[in-house]
């Protein structure tokens, strides 16, 4: 019964006073952005103010205040070698960062050369996409492990072994958007306007580009994280002087039923940093896309 | 006619009263106001305006099509046979849809499903809308086929979109619709994706049915040519509103409406002005130009297109030559060869005595001084990102003029082509497609070429900005001398403007002489196929009377 009174002219006034609710559907849906926003920000003032907002030294050892629960001094409690959680977390944003950063900046900047090459270029096109299908077939991790197995970890290291595999996804995506744009007619009208290719790819082409890769910067960005904090975990990254989140959580690894905290604590600061880069990339793209633009 | 099957074809089939359309949201732009449309059965009542004029909007209201997301009825009802379409359960709709009202769409490749074959396509319209067994459905998909008069019905039936051509995919879109023998039937825009020889077909195709049928057609089109060959009766809308309705006649004979009046007699004439040959020196002359793409394939035998063979012409200053053909000619890529976007495969061009080379570099870049191009779309030949100023001074910068002496120019070339010179400061989205037009004219004028090649420059346009884009055109080459390569698929507008015409077809020059010699009195069949195909061609709009 209730169906049929759905129907007909009740339904169509129910859509329209569709102004409020519009307004209230766009407020709900973008607090998730804002909870990200701030919590990002968290993270980089922690990186940047580490001295200042660190509550102990976190190399300093005190075997005499191993695997404290919460206490006053030390309110995430001490790992197995006495060293304060909530320091070592706070200075282990620093190592996050800089990697997400470092290999962000660097795969987008190599991929954005070599995308634009193989998309313009047509002759270098072959070569740069087979052998960047060759890079994508390894694991990422495992091209990472190796890097670092043949040099040695260092910061450098690391970044250099992250960057690799990151590389051709950015280089897929630029070659993509080059790719269409180049059969556009505005780009033919630039060549039979004798514009010299430096002036036809700053112009004309590489725009078109930086919406899509700034969507893809996060996602690089979160992997890259993911990725310094898995290697650290399994103990082929930066030595467990420098503090990481991979690398507590693999010392706390021993004690979890003891003291979960020592995994849960930078588990939960690697989640939260994750999730939050995630969700400003969704919200980059439907802001930066056309054709999301125009449905809203 | 008996009394009986007179009150039948008598009946008012579908009735539009006071529709009233706006954008979703409080104070959204009012799209439709008021709009009544009555048709009855067995008559095609046209809907002809220019784009924005809600024709097409109006066709998606009846079929029950408007996103609800960004569009909402304000007021009106649209009553199909006394059921108003508007306050109908969504169930009652969609049986509504297929058995009493069905649509054709525009492209026929895009309304069919690419992985399905066509006999399971249309049998699910029988699926879901009748009881009938397998077997039936199949040997009245198999009938249909036949009436749409397709060639060998059973391999239609089993063939997959992509292997027919698209008049024969347009005819399975039509045999789909009709197949339930629906009261109404909704073409939007049918043809106007097709070459004008399918057109023809198509257009008589649906009058036909339509007589076979009964069934009451409202036929959308932006086409006046078409509109002479199909309607019954005329809607001309205009921003929304319907300024006019009346029977064919009424409309093309004596419009009441200056609105129509201008629309009407926009439409150039299929018989050019007898015009004087343009003498003097020869700016550009080419000699067996042939252009041939060989697609290279492994293990299978390489694909070669020979998209144009052994084409000779000659153009003169201050002369339009027109190149006509349908698509697939290789008018478009004897004007890419040109201006040098394809690398001819064999022949010469010679621009005013110089053989252009088609070497790399700056030598190749040279020629672009001297021969510039006009695109089709005005949508996508500008780049959305740069300022129209920046967009027109880009070619003199590009050979070392200053800016501020560019930019100079660029100001006067505004006045030429008509476009204020705060224009330049603006993005591209800020202007209509005419004006876009004039933009892309004014850019390839800066250049100050000798030849200007336009490919199909007028066609995305409607026609009253088409007549003020040709008039521009015209004037440009009196004020210039430029000599004008004008590629188009539209006989009319290449009798309007083109002192002389080239027809090609299958990359073969066909015939060429003056606009006069080959339209009024063509030798080559296929011209006067061509000519012949055309839409509307018994009618001179201008003067409002049939020829």
């Amino acid at each position: 019964m209730s169906s049929l009174q759905e129907s007909g002219p009740i339904r169509r006034e129910e859509a329209a006073p569709a102004g409020a609710n519009a307004i209230l559907r766009a407020a709900l849906s973008s607090i998730p952005a804002w909870l990200a926003a701030v919590v990002m920000m968290c993270v980089v003032a922690m990186a940047v103010f580490a001295p200042l907002i660190a509550t102990a030294n976190p190399t300093a050892i005190a075997p005499a205040e191993r695997l404290l629960g919460p206490t006053s001094a030390h309110f995430l409690g001490t790992d197995a070698l006495g060293r304060d959680t909530f320091s070592r977390i706070v200075y282990g944003s620093r190592l996050s960062l800089t990697v997400g950063a470092g290999v962000t900046v660097f795969s987008v900047a190599l991929g954005l050369v070599v995308g634009v090459f193989a998309g313009y270029f047509r002759a270098f096109d072959m070569v740069i996409m087979r052998v960047m299908d060759g890079l994508m077939a390894i694991p990422g991790i495992l091209l990472a492990i190796a890097l670092i197995a043949l040099t040695g970890a260092s910061l450098a290291t690391v970044l250099v072994a992250i960057t690799v595999p990151e590389v051709p996804r950015v280089v897929r995506l630029v070659r993509g958007v080059i790719l269409s744009v180049r059969s556009e007619d505005f780009v033919e009208a630039a060549i039979t306007l004798g514009s010299p290719i430096r002036r036809i790819l700053w112009r004309h082409l590489i725009p078109s580009t930086v919406a899509p890769l700034t969507v893809q910067a996060t996602f690089v960005f979160a992997s890259a994280v993911l990725t310094e904090s898995t290697l650290s975990f399994l103990g082929a990254g930066l030595p467990s002087e420098i503090p990481s989140w991979g690398n507590m959580m693999a010392d706390g690894r021993m004690y979890f039923q003891l003291k979960p905290g020592l995994i849960f604590f930078p588990g939960f600061a690697l989640a939260m940093t994750l999730l939050s880069v995630n969700i400003i990339g969704d919200v980059l793209r439907d802001r930066l896309d056309p054709k999301m633009e125009k449905r809203a | 006619m008996t009394d009986a099957q007179k009150a039948m074809s008598d009946k008012t089939v579908l009735q539009i009263k006071g529709l009233c359309v706006a954008l979703a949201g409080r104070g959204g732009k009012q799209l439709l106001r008021d709009v009544d449309i009555e048709v009855k059965a067995g008559e095609i009542t046209c809907v002809v305006g220019e784009s924005g004029s809600g024709k097409s909007l109006t066709a998606y209201s009846v079929m029950g099509l408007l996103d609800p997301e960004s569009l909402r009825c304000t007021a009106g009802e649209i009553l199909l046979e006394d059921e108003n379409v508007l306050t109908v359960t969504p169930r009652r709709l969609r049986e509504l849809r297929a058995t009493r009202m069905s649509l054709i769409f525009q492209e026929p490749m895009t309304a069919l499903n690419p992985v399905e074959r066509i006999g399971a396509q249309i049998e699910e319209v029988l699926e879901i809308h009748c009881s009938d067994d397998a077997r039936t459905r199949r040997r009245r998909v198999l009938e249909m086929l036949e009436a749409v008069h397709l060639p060998d019905p059973q391999r239609i039936f089993d063939s997959y979109p992509h292997q027919l051509s698209g008049g024969q995919r347009q005819r399975v879109v039509i045999c789909m619709a009709l197949i339930l023998n629906p009261k109404l039937l909704i073409a939007d825009e049918p043809t106007t994706a097709l070459d004008v020889s399918t057109q023809k077909q198509i257009l008589a195709l649906i009058r036909e049915l339509q007589q076979k049928f009964n069934t009451a057609v409202l036929f959308i089109t932006h086409d006046f040519g078409v509109v002479v060959d199909v309607a019954d009766k005329v809607v001309v809308m205009n921003q929304g509103e319907v300024v006019e309705t009346g029977s064919r006649d009424e409309i093309l004979r004596s419009p009441r409406n200056d609105y129509t009046r201008m629309l009407v007699s926009s439409v150039p004439s299929l018989v050019p002005q007898s015009r004087e040959a343009v003498t003097g020196d020869v700016v550009l002359s080419i000699k067996g130009l042939s252009k041939i793409f060989v697609r290279r394939r492994i293990l299978r035998p390489s694909t070669v297109v020979e998209a144009a063979v052994d084409c000779d012409l000659t153009l003169h200053r201050r002369e339009i030559l027109g190149i006509v053909g349908q698509s697939g000619s290789g008018k478009s890529t004897l004007a890419r060869c040109v201006i040098g976007l394809e690398t001819p495969s064999a022949g010469r061009i010679v621009l005013a005595g110089e053989e252009l080379v088609n070497a790399r570099g700056n030598a190749f870049r040279e020629r672009f001084r001297r021969i510039q191009m006009v695109f089709q779309d005005p949508y996508r030949s500008l780049n959305p990102r740069v300022r129209v100023g920046e967009s027109i001074i880009e070619g003199p910068t590009n050979f070392g003029v200053p800016r501020a002496f560019a930019m100079e120019r660029a100001k006067s070339l505004m006045e030429l082509v008509g476009l204020p010179v705060s224009a330049l400061d603006r993005f591209p989205h800020q202007f209509s497609g005419g004006q876009r037009q004039r933009i892309s004219i004014a850019r390839a004028l800066i250049m100050e070429p000798e030849v200007l090649v336009a490919d199909e420059a007028v066609s995305a346009l409607d026609v009253s900005v088409q007549a003020r884009i040709l008039k521009l055109l015209e004037s440009i080459r009196e004020k210039t001398d430029v000599g004008l390569l004008f590629i188009t698929h539209d006989l009319r507008v290449a009798a309007e403007i083109c002192d002389r015409v080239i027809v090609m077809n299958k990359g073969r020059i066909v015939e060429h002489g003056s606009a006069e010699a080959v339209l009024v009195h063509p030798r080559d069949a296929y011209t006067r196929a061509l000519i012949d195909a055309a839409p509307g061609r018994h009618w001179d709009f201008r003067n409002f009377r049939p020829l």
